[in-house]
């Protein structure tokens, strides 16, 4: 029966991606218990294992899975129910107490809004701005994804008890300090949006950044992050920023296959090779990222978006519209004004209007020293004043890059960039 | 829930209680509590952290010094303890108030 147990293990895997948020909101909202929560919807699972093995699939294996988890609930709170103070709880499972493994109640009957509403409280729970934002990821990951402490350990590259330990603080936060568990009303919720969606993008950027040869949960944040945002998007379609991100990190997303090379090496996006851009992804996020743009909502996940799709819709980098993303960067910064920002208009207005423009630009940021140890700041210097033939400078600060560069294959390019300017630099001198 | 509302600032504004609860900006921030049905169940405003005694026990004896706990540019210059469902509540009544414009709010549920 390989076959069977087979399939079995599939609609549990996927039972599990479509339920597991759904039943631990469900539980959480029910009983307040995080903890209990998630140990209850996990069991669900572990039981799903056996009885589909046995009895074959349910038609609706999620109400199946919520009625095995609130069962579960109400078994653990009668055991603990000794203790007074989960007298309320125990009532309140009681209520549910006629809902069955064999007769499950049917989902599709609950209003839909009020599903909706379920995951949206535990997404701006876990994101609440009173916790830390490391602990926010971690809880994001634990509630919403599902993944165990380990995994979210080895994702973030700390000891499990470390991770176990932010959990546990981060809950008993909630609990102590009454962050309440719901959607925040709509006079606060902009601000609590944005604070959502830094931890979805926080997530997709850890993947991302993860090599080919980084550990597979690691890797696989992207598609988290790229999972949470499209639940958002169903659950607020309304919001322009929430569009506005799922279309950059689908952009992002759709560039992976070029960005390193065999080695593991980052390929500049001017080198990368544009056949391997997926170019369906990207047709659809510029799709997803016109219909925002067309309620006239702007705001930095779009307007980043808008950047990325003027590099995909160039077929090299001399057809790149860089005017177009100079001033795309210009309204980023003016929406949140960042020295990274700038720096990259730097970038843009050099190919747009020459070096000389955009090394003012890097200059002042020099002088205004914000970005003094950021080795990106000095190579984009040092690129520009390549292009201006100053080459005893640019070799300079390619290695005061190389001193503050972060990995490897970033000491890698830098190396071979100093090499060609210091060919070129004997080369001009010789001629 | 109660939460105790650490108001802190550089002390840059050194007006005493008669005169802050004549504020238009504090007396604002009354009217919002009354319209949140929030309940200002204690507030006091401390005198300047130069008059501040800061004592300890060790081995017995106690050791009596000047000034306030730390030499931090931010000193608390008072405290509100309110009555709120939960935190975001408290958020919002800590970010009205007129010190939270130049110093910080600390929120800190009251531990029951």
């Amino acid at each position: 029966m390989g076959l069977v147990s087979g399939t079995v293990e599939e609609a549990v895997a996927e039972a599990f991606r479509e339920s597991w948020a759904q039943i631990v909101a469900t539980l959480i909202g029910s009983t307040g218990d995080w903890d209990l929560a998630e140990e209850c919807a996990q069991d669900a699972f572990t039981a799903a294992v056996e009885a589909w093995t046995l009895r074959g699939v349910p038609e609706r294996p999620g109400a199946w899975l919520t009625s095995v988890a609130r069962n579960r609930v109400t078994d653990v709170l009668r055991r603990r129910s000794l203790g007074a103070e989960k007298f309320k709880e125990v009532a309140l499972a009681e209520r549910d107490k006629d809902v069955v493994v064999t007769e499950p109640i049917d989902l599709d009957e609950v209003a839909m809004s009020g599903v909706h509403d379920d995951r949206l409280r535990l997404i701006f729970t876990c994101c609440h701005p009173a916790l830390p934002l490391d602990a926010q990821v971690a809880l994001t990951l634990r509630a919403l994804v599902g993944l165990s402490t380990a995994e979210i350990a080895r994702a973030f590259l700390v000891p499990e008890r470390t991770m176990a330990q932010r959990l546990v603080r981060a809950k008993r936060k909630i609990h102590n300090a009454g962050i309440p568990y719901r959607i925040p009303p709509r006079r606060l919720l902009g601000q609590r949006v944005e604070a959502v969606l830094g931890v979805i993008y926080l997530l997709f950027n850890e993947g991302y950044s993860a090599s080919s040869g980084a550990d597979v949960v690691r890797r696989g944040l992207t598609g988290e992050a790229l999972r949470l945002v499209s639940l958002l998007t169903t659950l607020m379609p309304e919001d322009c920023e929430v569009a506005g991100l799922q279309a950059l990190m689908l952009m992002h997303d759709a560039r992976s296959a070029a960005r390193l090379d065999e080695t593991g090496d980052l390929v500049p996006l001017e080198e990368q090779d544009r056949t391997r851009w997926d170019m369906g992804k990207i047709a659809e996020a510029v799709d997803i990222l016109k219909g925002a743009m067309q309620k006239a909502r702007p705001g930095p996940y779009q307007i980043q978006a808008a950047i990325v799709a003027c590099h995909a819709a160039a077929g090299d980098v001399s057809h790149t519209d860089w005017s177009q993303i100079a001033a795309l960067y210009q309204r980023l910064n003016d929406l949140t004004p960042s020295p990274v920002v700038e720096l990259n208009r730097a970038v843009a207005v050099a190919m747009a209007y020459g070096p000389t423009a955009g090394l003012a630009i890097v200059d002042s940021l020099v002088e205004s020293r914000s970005l003094a140890s950021y080795h990106l700041l000095h190579a984009v210097r040092a690129d520009l004043l390549d292009r201006l033939q100053r080459f005893d400078e640019a070799a300079g600060c390619y290695r005061e890059a190389f001193n503050l560069a972060n990995t490897d294959s970033e000491r890698r390019f830098l190396a071979r960039r100093l090499m060609e300017i210091a060919e070129r630099g004997t080369h001009s001198s010789s001629s | 829930m109660r939460y105790m509302l650490m108001i802190c600032d550089d002390e840059s504004d050194s007006r005493g209680p008669h005169e802050l609860v004549r504020d238009p900006a504090h007396v604002a921030w009354i009217d919002y509590l009354d319209r949140r049905g929030i309940t200002l169940l204690d507030g006091v405003r401390l005198r300047p952290s130069a008059d501040a005694t800061k004592v300890q026990s060790r081995n017995g004896q106690t050791l009596i010094s000047d000034g306030p706990f730390v030499e931090t540019k931010e000193q608390i210059g008072g405290f509100a303890l309110v009555e709120c469902a939960h935190l975001d509540d408290a958020i919002e009544v800590a970010a009205r108030h007129p010190f939270a414009a130049h110093g910080v709010v600390e929120v800190r549920p009251v531990w029951d």
